[in-house]
């Protein structure tokens, strides 16, 4: 699904150059369920931001899907993204003057299907968040969980191949951050490759494989097997 | 090519902020409607003056006699002296270019006192003496009867012709007024005929307060001698004014011994070089309405591109996620650009239909005012639909315009920057 090699990114500030990614390599398949984590500023949003083809890289390769990632045009980055990526955000990034329902129906206004449609298709996937009383509720009417879930519902519209998530609980409290991730962990049972950056332990604990971040490169990677052992290094330290 | 979706989307962003959006479109609304206004007032100006004069013979001119301003031939300056009926048949025959020669003579009104009386009725109105000439330069419409004609003036015939006023004044309602006798300054004459006047234009008093003799009645009844006051002229086609007027001037100072150098002794008006003057004035008019309202017009356009910035500013945020969740830029523009133009469009036309509602308005109490009343030099403040439909691409155009810069900016909006975490 993707398939990273060398992969070098470096931000120009003036005359200041920031090399974040160094050469960095990255497998993952499809069906994955991924936690990326690292010190501040270790870049990862940086490496989540190439993965969503949000923005481009310096050096290397990327292959999304078997498709190499390299110099795409604004439309065809949009299109890219608006049928193989789903994105949750940390602040959740709803539009404020669209109700629950338009804001999840918006991925399809760019694929041109009818207002009628969408909107009939957004309920159906409010209504599996258990949030379809809400649907007509603006934005500032909801709790930050319920927002999440809508931007979840929004990420899932227009069935994406892979959802990405910078630090999706991190404007939640603890019990909410639960209750986000196993809808993430129900995304990812029916097949979609989910790939979240996350600096609590707990939060990445909870997916299948873990890649650390450190001095850009991957630094150290967790799979399945090793995860319960993580949890007990985790608690110990 | 009507994307319901789209103009659903706008009107959404459009909307749901109303503050955001009103305030940008009153900008345009007040630039159109000012515009619409000045065009209508400057036009509503023109009418009025050109309606007012309009049939009056713009190829005349008009002279009377002054005090003289030079010696000249022995007579000293300051001397008082009268054209007279035998300066008609001089110029008649020695200036070829006149088309129509009309003396036109004034009776006193008796300072202010009544002149005309009819039974227990009486008024006090101009008197005037004409010729049948003279409505070939200043049309009157003829309500009842005749104007004045040849054999009135070869008889010296007792006969009048009254305005519509002195009509309304001296008689009922339903009364034939034709045959009728009124005494004016004490001597009976026979009413021939009613008229009102066709332009705005009045010499010595409105025409409708005006009784009118056959010229050399006047000159009879009145103890004028052959004396002649007042000289309308109009020249043949072709001929400009001017020239008959220097012409017949020259002939009439030099039969008066009168210096040919003397501005002052021989009053003249030209009416070609006063409507020349006037048609000067109403393009400066027009110009200043069209660089006023233009201007003001692009403030408008200018603070909806300003505002459409700040909402693509304010917005982007809302465009990163836009764009992240697969907006293609064309959308996004399309989007900037379709609510700019509708947003100017919407304003512009409330206030080209305000503009145009209210110059109706206008319009409608000006002509509820009686036809004979005062009438000011103000009538049919319109704009043309040309105007309009102009002003209507103009606004698209503008619309365009405003929202093509934002749109511009909003395209730079890099979805990771609008989308970076603080
Ligand atoms: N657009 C940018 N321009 C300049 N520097 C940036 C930009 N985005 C991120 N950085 C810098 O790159 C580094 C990595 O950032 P980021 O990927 O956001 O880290 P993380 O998400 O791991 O905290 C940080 O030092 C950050 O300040
Ligand atoms: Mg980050």
């Amino acid at each position: 699904m993707i398939s990273i090699q060398n992969l070098h990114k470096s931000y120009v500030t003036g005359n200041n150059s920031l090399h974040v990614l160094k050469g960095l390599n990255l497998e993952i398949g499809e069906g994955e369920f991924v936690s990326i984590m690292g010190s501040s500023g270790s870049g990862k949003s940086t490496l989540l931001n190439i993965l969503g083809v949000l923005d481009d890289y310096d050096q290397g390769d990327y292959f999304l899907n078997g498709k190499k990632i390299w110099g795409l045009t604004e439309t065809q980055a949009a299109i890219t993204r608006n049928a193989m990526i789903g994105f949750i955000f940390q602040s959740f990034n709803l539009i404020s003057f669209k109700n629950a329902m338009e804001n999840v129906a918006l991925p399809l206004y760019y694929q041109k299907i009818s207002r009628k449609k969408r909107n009939m298709i957004a309920l159906e996937y409010l209504d599996r968040l258990g949030l379809k009383p809400w649907a007509h509720h603006l934005p500032s009417e909801m709790s930050g969980g319920q927002k999440q879930r809508v931007a979840i519902a929004r990420a899932l519209i227009s069935n994406p191949k892979i959802i990405l998530a910078d630090e999706p609980t991190g404007a939640l409290d603890s019990q909410t951050s639960m209750e986000v991730m196993e809808i993430l962990k129900n995304v990812n049972d029916q097949g979609i490759t989910v790939i979240i950056v996350t600096h609590e332990h707990d939060i990445a604990a909870m997916t299948k494989k873990i890649i650390r971040l450190k001095d850009g490169i991957i630094g150290e990677v967790i799979t399945n097997g090793d995860l319960q052992l993580y949890r007990d290094r985790v608690k110990s330290e | 090519m009507f994307d319901l979706d789209r103009w659903n989307e706008i009107w959404h962003a459009l909307a749901k902020n109303k503050v955001r959006s009103l305030l940008t479109a009153f900008g345009v609304f007040w630039g159109i409607f000012m515009l619409i206004i000045m065009a209508g007032a400057s036009n509503g100006l023109k009418n009025g003056i050109v309606e007012g004069v309009a049939k009056f013979a713009t190829n005349s001119c008009f002279m009377w006699s002054n005090q003289t301003s030079e010696p000249y031939k022995g007579f000293k300056r300051g001397r008082y002296w009268n054209m007279d009926s035998d300066d008609l048949t001089y110029v008649l025959n020695n200036v070829p270019e006149i088309e129509y020669l009309s003396p036109k003579n004034f009776g006193s009104r008796m300072n202010g006192g009544p002149n005309t009386i009819r039974g227990f009725k009486n008024g006090s109105y101009n008197v005037k003496g004409d010729y049948p000439e003279y409505v070939k330069i200043d049309p009157y419409t003829v309500l009842m009867g005749r104007w004045i004609n040849e054999m009135d003036i070869l008889e010296k015939r007792k006969v009048c012709v009254i305005g519509q006023k002195v009509f309304e004044q001296m008689f009922d309602a339903k009364e034939n007024p034709l045959g009728e006798y009124l005494k004016i300054s004490g001597v009976y004459y026979q009413v021939v005929g009613v008229i009102k006047p066709e332009t705005q234009i009045n010499i010595n008093g409105r025409a409708e307060e005006s009784i009118f003799l056959p010229f050399t009645t006047m000159q009879q009844t009145y103890n004028m001698g052959n004396m002649v006051h007042f000289l309308a002229i109009t020249a043949k086609k072709g001929v400009p004014v001017s020239v008959v007027e220097e012409k017949v001037k020259a002939l009439i100072k030099s039969r008066h011994s009168i210096a040919p150098t003397d501005t002052q002794a021989l009053n003249s008006v030209n009416i070609e070089q006063q409507f020349q003057q006037i048609s000067g004035l109403f393009l400066a008019i027009g110009m200043l309405t069209w660089i006023v309202g233009i201007g003001t017009l692009m403030a408008g356009v200018i603070g909806v591109s300003n505002i459409m910035l700040v909402i693509v500013k304010e917005r982007t945020k809302e465009i990163g996620v836009q764009r992240a969740l697969g907006a293609s830029p064309r959308t996004i523009i399309t989007q900037i650009m379709l609510e700019s133009v509708s947003l100017t469009i919407v304003a512009g036309y409330t206030g080209l239909s305000l503009g145009v509602g209210l110059l109706e308005l206008v319009n409608k109490i000006l002509e509820s005012r009686p036809a004979t009343g005062d009438r000011a030099f103000f009538t049919h403040p319109e704009v043309s639909i040309t105007v309009a439909l102009a002003s209507l691409l103009v606004l698209v155009l503008a619309g365009l315009f405003a929202g093509s810069i934002p749109a511009k900016r909003a395209l730079l909006i890099k979805p990771i920057e609008a989308l970076r975490e603080e």
